[in-house]
């Protein structure tokens, strides 16, 4: 697990969270590293602070599963970067683990929160 | 693990166009372009760093993760120390038990024979239907010899004992003789001086002799000048001619610290009924043991033609050497094989239900890493080191456990016993254990991580964070554990059952009728010094009644009585016999030989039937006199009188007749395993021998009275030989038979007692923990009005369905083992019904009573508590 650092009111990322939110973005299509680094930054509203180095060791992760593939290509302001883009594996993964991020953010909510029961129980 | 990557060249292009799109970005912000260049590495934090963890990662990784494993497998283990201690307890103990028995089955029965090309050497003897290994007659050895064609060399040995003379005075040692080429047969070399040359083991050659490396050590200091020097055995001086190496033994020849050329044969030797010399033979290239025993038999026709006499049965048998020397104890070894590989399986289960249970306990756990991302297969890995670190644990343990083990079992060996078993030196952990250690424990930590994963890939991560669900894994979990314990169960059954037969066979085999009584009886093996023996008969005679008077003087002693061989130790002489005047034609009447004073039967309590013992009378003047046991009565003179009739053999090339004079009962002269033999004895005043064992019987503890029995010998003549003192009772007790027996049944029925309880615990487990998971159901139970009874039937019910079906599959198991070991069986049946029932009973009872403390749990559960402890 990569080291955690606690800056003011960004979080770190817990492996395998890292994952998933690079699964998510790449959802809206093909995206280099720094753009995703971004996107993820942004729409957690800055509160998760991406560290780039386990950036890049994730994306290679996922590229070794065979989750995302990558491919060098020309950016929107002429450099050159690499695109990385979700392969069926990839997208069939995002859907279980978002499963399971929910199911696990749940728990975490009913034991965190207080212990209430959700009002009806999914099976 | 180390797969190939991206070149890390085109990485650092990634980072480098990461830095530009991010410096892009920031300019676009509002910051100059230095400035954004600058904030885009500060924000990207070490680029080399990032740069080298790329790098890195695909070697470290691996290790990486190990270490971090390993580390939580230490920490696991030590947070639950008290699963993690039973664990490596019981590993310790299944692995323990077997590799010390396997280091014995290593040494006996893998590691070859200490002599060059040891397949190649074959014990080559004469067969009989009555005696399968009859060893050789000289001069059918030296026909064989000659006629053959299939080995390369063929080569006798005969045991012998000497009194050597030292400083002291006479000390009796245990010798060899061979003929000259028995040492370049087997492929063994002096490590000092010369082997035997040609022509030197020629009829009256010199006197020479090699000694052990032992007798080297003790006797000569291990000096170098040894070579050359003479010694002196029964008053005749032998040169030394060389020391053999210290790996060489010779299972059949005990200790022999001396090894001397056959140049001399006694008038028995000469005959071709005298059969006392053991076959070694080399098999040439390319030939079968079966082409040479089919030569050796068509030599024997051959010769037995030429020598009517001889007989017709006479086949040969050619076998390998190790057959001969390790052939007893296999039965034994394969035995104790059997039932510590059971005991390991019973720890192993025992173990891997353990981890079961514990990993019942880790589900969240599980579910928690595997929810931040831990994929399938790294939880996998992480169990897998879990088991491998309790395997490697459990495992060293064991070989510590195995050590103290073997150095038990080597010291429980009577030494005399331990000298015909050359091969307990090689007992010791060396590279066949250890590499045995290592399968063992691999094998274990297979089980326990297949155990672990095998749980894993049945849970479901939401069912495990969901927490409050006891689903479908628990469910699996008790079918599954159920399984377990059931194996658990069937194996202590066969194993109890197994020690049940083994120990009943032990009874058996100590309460034979012997036809003597063995109790209070002081024994020393005597050899009359040279000067007496020379004197002939009558001489012998005087000498041997001197020895009765002075012994009887001795305090306590009630009589005395001398004999050849003492009972319950082995066929050792046979005789072939006939019936004058009943025609003749050579058959093989083979019967037991003894040479006794008129003092031995009444002194051993045996009892006579018919006419009258030897008295002394009975001497060298006399005409041959011969008393002979009920079972040769039985199987030569049915309904017929045997006193005053008459037997007839061939004393050294001379037929002579003995007239039988009595009849005696039974007395159980071979070992104790084997029927009795039709069995003649003749006076040792008529035949003469040098040597013979004292028998005396003491009113007091005959143990006590062994030292002066010594002394007293000694006395009488300081040059005559006294060995082998001790009470008849211990030899008997510490014959092979008794000796394997007790062996077996007590390893066994340790082995048994450790499963029992293993099983037994096994089962509290499976229960309790059921009980565990079921308080809810049982307080629902309650609540809706089932008696405390109904619930302990409820749980009763459970443990007695995995019983009942442990011990309906143990017992169908106990008896094919006990199939499998029948030759270790003695007067008891495999399918012995009271040792089966008493194993049932005994299992059935401890299994109740494991069950009944959880039971006791249930029924005491408050249902109002129950419900609401979810």
């Amino acid at each position: 697990m990569s080291t955690q650092h606690f800056n003011d009111h960004r979080i770190a990322l817990l492996q395998g969270t890292l994952d998933l939110l690079i699964l998510k973005t790449l959802v809206l299509g093909p995206f280099h590293g720094q753009g995703i680094a971004r996107s993820i930054q942004r729409q957690s509203d800055d509160v998760f602070f991406v560290d780039h180095g386990s950036l890049y060791l994730a994306l290679q992760r996922l590229e070794d599963k065979k989750w995302i593939a990558a491919k060098w290509g020309v950016s929107e302001n002429n450099r050159k970067a690499r695109f990385y883009s979700l392969t069926a594996k990839g997208r069939e993964q995002l859907s279980t683990k978002t499963t399971e991020w929910q199911r696990l953010a749940r728990a975490m909510e009913l034991v965190v929160g207080g212990n209430r029961r959700p009002s009806s129980e999914e099976a | 693990m180390f797969r190939r990557r991206r070149n890390p060249k085109d990485f650092a292009e990634e980072i480098r166009s990461h830095l530009e799109l991010e410096a892009d970005e920031l300019e676009r912000e509002g910051l100059s372009e230095e400035e954004a260049h600058r904030k885009a590495r500060i924000e990207f934090g070490g680029v080399r760093a990032a740069e080298e963890r790329f790098y890195l990662k695909a070697r470290f990784e691996w290790f990486d993760n190990m270490s971090r494993d390993l580390k939580f497998a230490i920490r696991q283990m030590a947070k639950n120390s008290g699963f993690a201690i039973t664990a490596i307890l019981v590993l310790a103990l299944g692995i323990g038990a077997s590799v010390a028995i396997f280091a014995f089955v290593d040494a006996a029965l893998l590691e070859p024979l200490p002599y060059a090309d040891p397949n190649r050497l074959m014990a080559v003897n004469e067969s009989i239907a009555e005696a399968p290994l009859l060893p050789l007659a000289y001069p059918d050895f030296v026909d064989w010899q000659h006629m053959n064609k299939s080995l390369s060399s063929l080569d006798v040995f005969a045991g012998a004992g000497y009194l050597l003379s030292t400083r002291d005075g006479t000390e009796p040692v245990t010798a060899g003789r061979v003929s000259g080429g028995f040492f370049r047969t087997l492929g063994v070399r002096p490590i000092l001086g010369r082997d035997f040359a040609a022509g030197e083991d020629r009829l009256g050659g010199p006197n020479l002799t090699l000694i052990s490396y032992g007798a080297w050590l003790h006797r000569f200091g291990g000096r170098k000048d040894v070579v050359g020097q003479r010694v002196s055995l029964d008053n005749t001086g032998y040169t030394i001619l060389g020391v053999l190496p210290r790996s060489f033994s010779f299972a059949l020849a005990g200790n022999a610290e001396f090894w001397v050329p056959i140049n001399t044969l006694s008038p028995h030797e000469q005959t071709r009924n005298f059969f006392n010399f053991f076959g070694v033979g080399r098999l040439r290239d390319g030939v079968s043991p079966q082409t040479a025993q089919a030569e050796m038999t068509a030599i024997e026709k051959h010769l037995q033609n030429q020598y009517p006499n001889q007989g017709r049965n006479l086949t040969a048998q050619v076998v390998p050497l190790a057959e001969v020397f390790v052939g007893n104890v296999r039965p034994i070894l394969l035995t104790l094989l059997g039932g510590a590989g059971l005991l390991l399986v019973i720890a192993c289960v025992n173990v891997a239900s353990l981890v079961l249970v514990r990993s019942e306990s880790r589900r969240r756990e599980v579910a928690v890493r595997g929810a931040l991302g831990a994929t399938r297969g790294r939880l996998a890995r992480q169990f897998a080191v879990e088991g491998l670190l309790m395997a490697a644990a459990g495992g060293l343990c064991g070989v510590l456990v195995a050590a103290a083990l073997m150095r038990l079992l080597g010291k429980l060996v009577p030494k005399d016993m331990a000298a015909n078993m050359p091969f307990l030196d090689g007992v010791d952990l060396n590279v066949h254990t250890a590499v045995f250690a290592c399968a063992v424990a691999l094998g274990a930590a297979l089980l326990l991580a297949g155990t672990s994963t095998a749980r894993l890939s049945f849970q479901k991560v939401r069912d495990g964070l969901a927490g409050g669900d006891r689903g479908a894994a628990s469910r699996l979990w008790q079918r599954l554990g159920a399984n377990l314990v059931v194996i658990e169960l069937a194996i202590a059954v066969v194993l109890l059952a197994e020690a049940g037969l083994l120990g009943k066979s032990f009874y058996r085999l100590l309460h034979v009728p012997l036809g003597f009584d063995p109790n209070q009886v002081a024994t020393a093996r005597v050899i009359a010094p040279e000067q007496v023996y020379k004197g002939g008969k009558a001489r012998m005679a005087e000498f041997s009644r001197e020895i009765v008077q002075r012994v009887k003087s001795l305090p306590g002693v009630e009589s005395v009585g001398m004999t050849s061989l003492i009972p319950a130790q082995c066929d050792c002489a046979t005789d072939q016999i006939h019936f004058p005047p009943r025609p003749y034609h050579g058959e093989h009447n083979e019967v037991d030989e003894l040479h006794v004073s008129p003092g031995y039967l009444p002194a051993l309590k045996a009892a006579l039937v018919r006419g009258r013992l030897f008295t002394e009378d009975d001497d060298g003047t006399k005409p041959g006199v011969a008393v002979i046991n009920e079972s040769l009565a039985r199987k030569f003179f049915l309904g017929e009188d045997p006193v005053g009739q008459k037997i007839a053999n061939d004393e050294g090339g001379r037929d002579t007749e003995w007239e039988i004079v009595g009849v005696v009962s039974d007395v159980h002269e071979g070992a104790l395993d084997a029927t009795v033999a039709p069995t003649e004895y003749f006076p040792l005043n008529q035949t003469g021998d040098s040597s013979f064992t004292l028998v005396v019987r003491t009113r007091q503890d005959a143990t006590a009275l062994l030292p002066e029995l010594v002394a007293m010998l000694h006395q009488i003549d300081p040059n005559l030989g006294v060995s082998d003192e001790g009470t008849l009772f211990a030899k008997i007790e510490g014959t092979q038979a008794a000796l394997l027996h007790r062996f077996a049944a007590w390893l066994i029925g340790g082995f048994a007692g450790v499963a029992l309880v293993l099983g037994v615990v096994g089962l509290y487990g499976v229960i309790a923990y059921s009980v565990s998971q079921r308080t809810r159901e049982i307080g629902v139970r309650m609540a809706l009005g089932a008696q405390r009874n109904a619930v302990y039937g409820l749980v009763m019910r459970q443990a007695g369905w995995l019983t009942v079906t442990g011990l309906a599959l143990g017992l169908a198991g106990a008896v094919g083992g006990a199939t499998l070991i029948r030759k270790m069986l003695f007067g008891v049946a495999a399918w012995d019904t009271v040792t089966l029932v008493a194993v049932a009973a005994v299992l059935g009872a401890a299994a109740m009573v494991a069950s009944f403390v959880p039971a006791q749990r249930a029924a005491s559960v408050d249902p109002v508590r129950a419900l609401r402890s979810e």
